[in-house]
């Protein structure tokens, strides 16, 4: 029944209203005196000297697009860890040509220099 | 109680319309592409509800679900690749600015 | 728990496919090269050894009987002749990349690593008989196509083109996808077999083949889902242009025909009549786009969306239509491929890549390369559907078959198309023989062996094909009655 779940709305709508209220008092008590120093970015520590919304490199999306590529195919060891007592060299088999052809991929893109930062 | 298997159906229907909708409106293709990956995992969301609610003996659901992950994620690398080689050549990945080839 | 029974033999042709684009990547990893040629002839010389194997395996197949693989592909005749079309597709594109390639890349192992995946996927698509089997073979197939069309990187309209095929193809994987999860839901099952058990149809399994057909359209350039099909086969290296518009269209209309076999209580009356208006549109659109078209390149890509849409008409009849569809394919292969490859010989090189003939390249080409000219009239007059070249015959049976199942006026559209197609393809045939040679013609001076290959056994197939039309149609209708 969607009733059971009557608690979980009370909590979300209980910390909203106390958000804004702590928020609301904050505004509301807190004194204000503005100066240079305070509207940095960072009150205290190092003054920015670029600024932060600049774009990545494309070396960055490169990183991106081996990592997305060689952390998803993880993925096929997980099903195959779990059945690994039932499927005895018949999965050592399987994987072991999976990884091969990873291993093959990953070693033919180190050799292209996907790996070189500059 | 349970959640009932239409209340996943209509979450994943609306995933997938948002998807579409980014697919549509969007002009940086990045953008285009976050809307594509909305509307695959749409789709994931359909088949594990599926698979849990009418066949939960059956693993095929699932295992569609990683076949599914991992063609996404080869589809975004390619399409990030894709939009690097034009990026270091136009500058631009606005999907209404790709005119080189025309009528 | 019961192991999958796991019998690889009858999947030969894929296995050499994949261990040899594999090899290529150990090849280059392992061998330095003089320069880009050197490799290239390497690289193409082992792709085309094993696409060769590959067709052999699959030919000494032939009437043996069917095999089921893990109970997720499907090896019977029907596959094995789908895999002769691909196979010819790839051989005959390999020929003309030989020293096409390294004109524009030193990435020869990709590119054929890429095509070698790409062939593997199609055949994998044409004789998947389980959902997810069905969906990772066409994203094979897509990925690798994506890459092979922008391949050449120094050149914005082959990246271009890449960018829009994959936007749009991506996109279409997501209708394509969903419509797989609601046979699903409506099933419980991924194996077509036991979808097509099912006595019911049910409204999810409507819809979700709906969303199916959405997919398959976009992958055979439908109109209206063929937005990205110009732009992809004008931007994409010609080699990879004629093996994509031959190849991914054989593999997606089998799996196409392999789904509508399967799904219960959806008769031929519902879909025949979304299929038909596609079929219409692709046609008609693709003719009339053709025919304001200065780029060669743009005339064929256009071409070849009228084309998917001649072979659709044939969709409507069912599966009685399959052997004209397959007929079809081959003729296609032949005749397509080898006007990309006359196309390829007439671009203009510059320093990074050769450029787009225009129609006016072929200008005069009689008087300079006879053998060449009359090698792309035939092809023209093939494409054009004139007796009694392969086209005709194509185009004959694929008609036949939708006249026979009731479908007399779409037979008629067609027809009629084919009358608006001639103005364009011959077009090509008097500026080759007619006008006079001016600052516009170019031709290659040296036509590379591979490419003169491939337009070899093209002309060879177009005429050969056209004069045993009747035998090969027989023999393809004994290999897919098992689908009937």
């Amino acid at each position: 029944m969607a009733i059971d779940y009557l608690p979980i709305l009370i909590l979300i709508i209980v910390a909203f209203l106390f958000a804004a209220f702590i928020l609301g008092l904050t505004w509301v008590l807190g004194p204000k005196r503005p100066n240079k120093a305070k509207d940095e970015p960072i009150e205290s520590g190092m003054i920015p000297f670029t600024s932060p919304r600049q774009r990545f490199s494309v070396q960055y999306y490169m990183v991106a697009m081996m990592f997305i590529l060689f952390d998803v195919e993880v993925i096929f060891l997980y099903p195959w860890a779990v059945k690994m007592g039932q499927l005895k060299w018949f999965g050592i088999a399987e994987m072991a040509v999976f990884l091969l052809i990873l291993v093959i991929g990953f070693f033919f893109v180190w050799k292209k220099g996907a790996f070189e930062w500059d | 109680m349970t959640v009932p298997l239409s209340w996943y159906l209509i979450f994943a229907t609306a995933l997938f319309s948002i998807g579409f909708f980014g697919v549509l409106a969007r002009r940086n293709a990045i953008a285009v592409l976050m809307g594509v990956e909305l509307m695959l995992n749409a789709v994931n969301v359909n088949l594990v509800a599926f698979w849990r609610y009418l066949t939960p003996t059956d693993l095929s659901g699932q295992i569609f679900v990683v076949f599914v992950f991992a063609v996404a994620a080869a589809e975004a690398a390619v399409g990030l690749a894709l939009m690097i080689s034009i990026y270091r050549t136009r500058k631009s990945i606005n999907v209404d600015e790709l005119n080189e080839l025309k009528l | 728990m019961t192991l999958p029974n796991l019998d690889l033999p009858p999947l030969l042709p894929e296995i050499i496919l994949i261990g040899m684009a594999l090899l290529l990547l150990v090849v280059d990893m392992a061998a330095r090269f003089r320069d880009a040629r050197a490799e290239g002839s390497l690289m193409a010389g082992l792709t085309f050894a094993s696409v060769l194997i590959a067709a052999g395996a699959t030919a000494a197949g032939i009437g043996g009987g069917d095999a089921s693989v893990a109970g997720v592909v499907l090896v019977d005749d029907l596959s094995r002749y789908l895999n002769l079309v691909v196979l010819l597709a790839a051989g005959l594109s390999v020929l003309l990349a030989w020293a096409y390639v390294p004109q524009f890349s030193r990435e020869s192992s990709s590119f054929y690593a890429l095509v070698l995946l790409a062939t593997a996927g199609m055949m994998f698509m044409g004789k998947s008989v389980e959902l997810i089997t069905l969906f990772v073979s066409l994203e094979i197939l897509s990925v690798s196509l994506y890459i092979l069309t922008g391949f050449n990187r120094h050149q914005l309209a082959s990246a271009e083109g890449a960018l829009k095929y994959f936007l749009l193809g991506a996109f279409s994987s997501g209708f394509f996808l969903y419509g797989l999860a609601l046979f699903y839901v409506q099933t419980g099952s991924t194996q077509l077999a036991e979808i097509a058990a099912q006595d019911s149809g049910g409204v999810l399994l409507l819809i979700g083949l709906g969303l199916l057909l959405v997919g398959f359209f976009f992958k055979l350039a439908g109109v209206p889902f063929h937005m990205w099909a110009p732009d992809a086969y004008q931007g994409a290296p010609t080699p990879v242009t004629g093996f994509m518009s031959v190849a991914t269209k054989a593999a997606a209309f089998i799996a196409l025909f392999r789904v509508l076999a399967a799904v219960p209580g959806v008769p031929v009356e519902v879909w025949g009549w979304a299929v038909a208006i596609v079929a219409v549109l692709t046609m008609t659109w693709g003719n009339f786009a053709a025919l304001r078209q200065k780029s060669l390149k743009r005339m064929l890509a256009y071409s070849s969306i009228a084309h998917a849409g001649y072979m659709m008409t044939g969709l409507v009849a069912g599966t009685d239509a399959l052997n004209a569809i397959l007929y079809y394919l081959f003729a296609y292969a032949f005749m397509n491929i080898g006007a990309f490859a006359v196309a390829a010989m007439l671009e203009r090189p510059t320093p990074n890549a050769p450029q787009d003939a225009t129609i006016d390249a072929a200008r005069g080409l009689f008087d300079r390369r006879p053998a060449l000219a009359t090698a792309m009239a035939i092809f023209m007059l093939s494409l054009t559907g004139i007796p009694p070249l392969v086209g005709f015959f194509g185009k004959l049976y694929v008609f036949g078959a939708a006249v026979s199942a009731g479908w007399a006026w779409l037979a008629v559209v067609g027809m009629l198309n084919s009358v608006v197609s001639a103005y364009y393809y011959l077009r090509v045939v008097v500026v080759m023989f007619m006008a006079p040679e001016d600052e516009t013609s170019y031709v290659r001076s040296r036509i590379p062996a591979g490419a003169g290959t491939a337009i070899a056994v093209a002309v060879t197939g177009v005429l050969l094909m056209g004069l045993l039309a009747t035998p090969v149609f027989v023999e393809l209708g004994r290999a897919v009655i098992a689908l009937r």
